[in-house]
């Protein structure tokens, strides 16, 4: 019975060993599956991944329109306070006055990226974008207006 | 290329000889100045050997966790390993306040010492060898086992926990482990009759003895590769550095070039061992033979010896490599464990095995 536990046991250590190695001989000889990229060597051809969180843009048509209303979710969504939302009164053209944002401010030094905004946006006005090269000389750079000049609201989303 | 075909080491050591037989003419004079030549040239062959170590490692390293490894200093980033050792040639070589500085510093010198002595009976090519002692394999097991006192005197003269906890370790294992490497050799001098490593490659003419030998060999050879392994203090059984519990180990308080001879006589050691394995069992610079088949014989007689000896060694490595990146590393109870209950009374029973299989000439 000891004999048979004792040999058991080289039996199976063995065997587990044979399994590590067979795996670490396999990654050796399948230098494809090399998950490492070079990076600024294949900048051109660089493929982020879909779920990767850069940073907050808002996506404007052809029409230089945006789908933000104004309603601030994001900005009270947000845990440090990186996005100000600074609304203005629009006098529409049946003579209605409307709330419509004048400036999307977006702080990308205080971002942590935590995509919390997006998911309360009710209109999908914002997404994460995928690029990750955000390093400027001055802090001021970082203070972004996501909306472009002269943009409107797109219609029928509010 | 009949030139090529026939050309060996040592022819090319003949005509230095004579070369330098011609120039000098007093005898004595003669033989310090060939001894300064063996000794300079043997020390820079195992420099370039540990910048290639070094490279190979750290390439297969990578291959074996997908990643692509050093690849910016020079082609395919082979020169990171010279920008390695000019960092560490420049560093600063600190000797901590409260060491003993004597044996501090003595330390580094009687570890590379050490490893470069084992170099010396093992034959690199067909009549190739620096010493061709007739007791080689108890002088190899005998010098390879004095880099733990290397290992001890930087552990205690440190002066620090860590280095001395981590030399205890590779004291005790050191000490264990040697049994089990002096047994599998034995069972390949039981096989040959002799303790040269000469005689022991030329028995190996019809046969290496890992195929002659059968299973009892093939058992010791794994046995010889786990325990000098752990003889060399390599991963798995690296409980002298164990970079996550004590910082480094026995070498915490070195650095700049002191710290590169631990480095090198690592690589050292780890060439040796490999060398001395792929002597006793695979052939050393032995071609492929089969008995009988003289044609097949003769075509791998047409590859050089030295070619022979150093793709066997560095299949050894290449090996000995895979387990540092595979295995994680065992703690110390387990450590013993290995030895004292498996490997020791396995190899005692083995040896056991290959007298009786020698003496009733079951081998091929």
């Amino acid at each position: 019975m000891f004999l048979k536990e004792y040999f058991g046991t080289i039996y199976k250590s063995i065997k587990s060993l044979l399994v590590g190695m067979k795996v670490t001989g396999y990654y050796f000889t399948h230098l494809d599956e090399i998950k490492t990229e070079e990076y600024p060597d294949n900048r051109a051809t660089l493929k982020m991944f879909d779920r990767f969180r850069g940073e907050v843009v808002m996506p404007h048509d052809d029409n230089n329109e945006h789908r933000c209303t104004g309603c601030q979710a994001c900005e009270i969504a947000c845990p440090n306070g990186t996005i100000k939302i600074i609304t203005k009164q629009e006098i529409l053209e049946d003579g209605k006055k409307k709330k419509r944002i004048d400036a999307f401010v977006y702080h990308l030094d205080l971002c942590t990226m935590c995509n919390l905004c997006v998911v309360a946006c009710p209109s999908d006005a914002i997404v994460m974008a995928q690029n990750f090269e955000h390093s400027v000389y001055d802090k001021k750079q970082l203070k972004k207006i996501l909306n472009q000049p002269d943009s409107k609201l797109m219609q029928g989303v509010e | 290329m009949k030139i090529l075909l026939t050309y060996s080491f040592s022819s090319l050591a003949t005509y230095i000889h004579n070369l330098l037989a011609e120039l000098i003419t007093n005898s004595l004079l003669l033989q310090v100045t060939e001894m300064v030549i063996l000794g300079v040239s043997l020390i820079a062959f195992l420099v370039v050997l540990c910048f290639f170590l070094g490279y190979m490692e750290r390439k297969v390293a990578a291959f074996m966790e997908i990643r692509l490894g050093p690849n910016r200093v020079g082609p395919k980033g082979s020169m990171q390993i010279v920008a390695d050792t000019l960092k560490l040639l420049l560093k600063e070589g600190l000797t901590p306040d409260s060491a003993d500085k004597f044996l501090f510093n003595l330390a580094p010198v009687i570890m590379v010492i050490g490893s470069m002595m084992v170099i010396a009976p093992i034959a690199f090519a067909k009549d190739f060898q620096l010493y061709d002692i007739n007791i080689g394999v108890l002088y190899v097991s005998a010098v390879s086992s004095l880099g733990v006192i290397g290992i001890l005197m930087a552990g205690w003269s440190s002066n620090n926990k860590y280095s001395l906890l981590g030399a205890m370790r590779s004291g005790a294992q050191i000490v264990s482990y040697e049994l089990s490497v002096g047994l599998s050799l034995i069972s390949i001098v039981v096989l040959s009759g002799s303790l040269s490593l000469g005689d022991i490659v030329r028995s190996q003419e019809n046969g290496w003895w890992i195929i002659k030998g059968h299973i009892p060999v093939i058992i010791s050879f794994v046995i010889f590769i786990i325990a000098s392994t752990a003889e060399i203090n390599r991963a798995p059984f690296d409980m002298a550095e164990a970079e996550q519990e004590l910082t480094g180990g026995f070498h915490t308080e070195y650095a700049g070039m002191k710290f590169a001879m631990f480095l090198l006589s690592e690589y050292i050691n780890l060439f040796v061992v490999s060398a001395v394995a792929a002597t006793l069992f695979l052939g050393g610079w032995m071609p492929f033979h089969i008995g009988g088949l003289d044609g097949f014989n003769h075509i791998m007689d047409f590859i050089p010896s030295s070619v022979w000896f150093f793709s066997k060694t560095f299949l050894i490595i290449f090996i000995i490599m895979q387990f540092r990146w595979t295995f994680p590393r065992l703690r110390v109870d387990q450590l013993l464990t290995l030895e004292w209950k498996y490997l020791l009374p396995i190899s005692m029973v083995n040896v056991i095995l290959v007298t009786v299989m020698a003496i009733m000439g079951w081998h091929f």
